[in-house]
């Protein structure tokens, strides 16, 4: 079985699910799958293993894609026709350039830039991840560089944050309320900042305090200049996220929470009109050969083995069953629940996937 | 593992944080379920609206809550300001909208609302105090969020009611006498290299070490190097063949507990694999026989 029929055509990748589920190696060996087919394809990634970033050669920061040496894949038996370029993702840096990109003008750029709630809260943003990395997506795909990019998510537990981020802005940007509360030279934020009067004002100053409540109306007063431009590129977000040239994957391992998360985040993405693409389930133990009993395996073992050591593979073997039968319940509740009669299911790969030898096992699995 | 200097379950607030997927929520429900076995008047709280663990905590007898930022909120207002005032504030919404779009504002509340629980005097009127607040907190990045947000705001904020506050929250969350980190993490490579990033984001963010690193899901480790070594030869037979799989990844994950002892600076539990899911109780007991052999 391979990944190919449900991604042919597809232009946008994003492959979804809980953290620790091999998500990033995933798409990785995805975009390098791809790229050795003879694509160009941009990998961005949120937070790689240590090894898995130095061995696609991302050991420094940059928050631009950048070209995978096709050397690092040759000794592996993998031939890149196309072009991989991969990215990890800089929140923070990304938040800014979205901010000079929106900015009308240098003034209203350094105004937020250089707002001190901006800068305080910005990096810490819980969400932001979510947030910049759909942004960072749709800059990409507007670049027109490349023909296929595959999103590695944000090891978001509520996978809710990641789809809800376009339309959380606009619905934010497009209340009356904030339009009320910039509504020019009668507007709240500035008679907060030309020390106003009004009732609402005056509680206010009083739960937050004058300096935090100037900081905020400066904010959102400079905030409120790239309106125009949030709106028009939250929109194009969702545009791109709907569009039928792109596709999610749902990852997930067979353990209880990812396949109880996978499940969420599959309904979500119906609910959504999202186009799903297909389920992918990470270290299945696989059932094959497992099907003498234990206690037979340890009487036929014993004579080769010693009864004791024989015992203990036998226990071991006992393990190996017990871990395969959770793993087939697992997979055929996410076949039930999620409606893809045939996910693809990446066997559990002893040892460490996160270098090139890793990426290339699963990439083998991908792609049958 | 190595030695607690207080006994865990003898601070005011556990905030449970770790790598989605680890079972960090079946830690924390454990945790509550103990204490409530040894007589604690505890409650578990659960954020982003979650609740997963309400049925397993309320049936070992502790409190379970649910943190709305936006109810938090509410209660905030009412209790700093006359009725009539926290009305206005309540009904405007351009408040509502400033609270919402504010970077950082609903981990405040939320880290707020866990503050209060754990108040002698809690400022919900009629509510008796709580013992114990066990904090079912979000994964990694958003935890660390929330444990930051205080001191952010504090610092932001300098003067004024907010900036009061959100300082007496962040002396709480940075007391190691009243509050401690539990980490969860599994014994695998990118876990534990998450594990030792948190650490660090762990202690710029309150100041403290994680007081307890649950390691969950070690699998049995049955057979030796030298009998892995003798079974080689025998590696046609199917079932030997499951079992060496099964040893490698065994003894993969010791090599990342290793690690993870080695440069963690703080006492680890592990919690055996169990296949069929977790256990809370048998959770809860192993914890407990942890945190007596001190």
């Amino acid at each position: 079985m391979s990944i190919e029929p449900r991604i042919a055509g597809k232009r946008v990748i994003v492959c979804a699910g809980s953290g620790g589920v091999g998500k990033t190696t995933t798409s990785a060996a995805l975009a390098m799958g791809l790229a050795a087919r003879g694509q160009k394809v941009a990998v961005v990634t949120i937070d790689p293993a240590r090894r898995l970033a130095d061995s696609l050669g991302l050991e420094e920061l940059g928050n631009e894609p950048r070209l995978v040496d096709p050397q690092r894949f040759a000794g592996h038996g993998i031939e890149i026709e196309g072009e991989l370029w991969a990215m990890m993702l800089d929140p923070k840096h990304t938040f800014d350039d979205l901010i000079t990109q929106l900015a009308p003008d240098e003034r209203h750029r350094d105004e937020v830039l250089g707002n001190r709630i901006y800068q305080e809260l910005s990096g810490a943003v819980a969400g932001s991840q979510e947030f910049t990395a759909i942004a960072k997506l749709y800059e990409l795909d507007r670049s027109g560089e490349f023909d296929v990019l595959v999103l590695d998510t944000p090891p978001s537990r509520n996978a809710l944050d990641f789809l809800d981020a376009p339309d959380r802005l606009t619905s934010f940007l497009e209340g009356r309320a904030l339009r009320v509360f910039l509504a020019g030279p009668t507007g709240l934020a500035a008679k907060i900042v030309g020390r106003g009067t009004g009732v609402v004002f005056s509680v206010l100053q009083r739960v937050t305090g004058v300096d935090l409540l100037t900081d905020l109306s400066v904010f959102f007063r400079a905030l409120g200049g790239l309106l125009d431009g949030f709106r028009e590129r939250a929109a194009g977000v969702k545009a791109l996220l709907a569009d039928p040239a792109t596709t999610f994957l749902v990852v997930t391992s067979p353990e209880r929470e990812p396949v109880e998360e996978a499940i969420f985040f599959a309904a979500k993405l119906a609910d959504a009109h999202l186009p799903f693409g297909g389920l992918i389930v990470n270290r299945v133990t696989p059932s094959e050969g497992l099907d003498a009993e234990p206690d037979a395996v340890a009487a036929e073992l014993t004579e080769a083995l010693g009864a004791d050591l024989a015992r203990r593979v036998a226990a071991t073997y006992r393990d190996a069953r017990a871990l395969a039968q959770r793993d087939a319940a697992a997979i055929a509740r996410l076949q039930r629940e999620i409606g893809d009669p045939e996910p693809l299911l990446i066997p559990q790969l002893g040892g460490d996937v996160h270098d090139v030898d890793g990426l290339v096992r699963v990439h083998e699995h991908l792609f049958g | 593992m190595g030695a607690l200097n207080i006994d865990l379950l003898d601070h005011r607030l556990l905030f449970v944080t770790g790598k989605g997927g680890v079972g960090k929520s079946t830690v924390a429900a454990a945790l509550g379920a103990l204490a409530a076995d040894r007589g604690k008047r505890v409650v578990v709280a659960e954020v982003h609206q979650r609740k997963d663990v309400e049925h397993i905590v309320t049936a070992a007898g502790a409190d379970h809550v649910s943190i709305d930022p936006q109810e938090a909120m509410d209660e905030y207002l009412t209790d700093q300001l006359p009725r009539a005032l926290a009305e206005i504030l309540s009904s405007s919404r351009a408040f509502s909208y400033l609270a919402a779009a504010t970077p950082g504002m609903r981990e405040l509340l939320t880290v707020g609302k866990v503050w209060e629980l754990a108040q002698d005097e809690r400022r919900t009127p009629g509510a008796a105090p709580y013992d114990l607040v066990v904090v079912d907190a979000p994964a990694t990045g958003h935890g660390v969020a929330m444990l930051a947000a205080p001191k952010t705001f504090a610092d932001a904020a300098m003067a004024g009611p907010i900036a009061r506050h959100a300082g007496i929250i962040h002396e709480m969350l940075s007391d190691p006498v009243r509050t401690a980190i539990v980490v969860v993490t599994t014994p695998q490579e990118m876990p534990v290299n998450e594990t030792l990033a948190l650490r660090e984001a762990l202690e710029q963010a309150s100041g403290q070490r994680p007081a307890l690193v649950v390691v969950n899901g070690l699998r049995r480790h049955r057979l030796s190097p030298a009998d892995a070594a003798a079974l080689q030869a025998h590696r046609d037979h199917p079932a030997v063949r499951a079992a060496l799989a099964v040893h490698a990844l065994a003894r993969e994950q010791r090599v990342q507990l290793r690690r993870l002892r080695r440069r963690i600076g703080a006492p680890t539990v592990t919690l055996p694999f169990t296949p069929g899911g977790a256990d809370t109780a048998a959770i809860a007991r192993r914890l407990d026989q942890a945190l007596r052999s001190v």
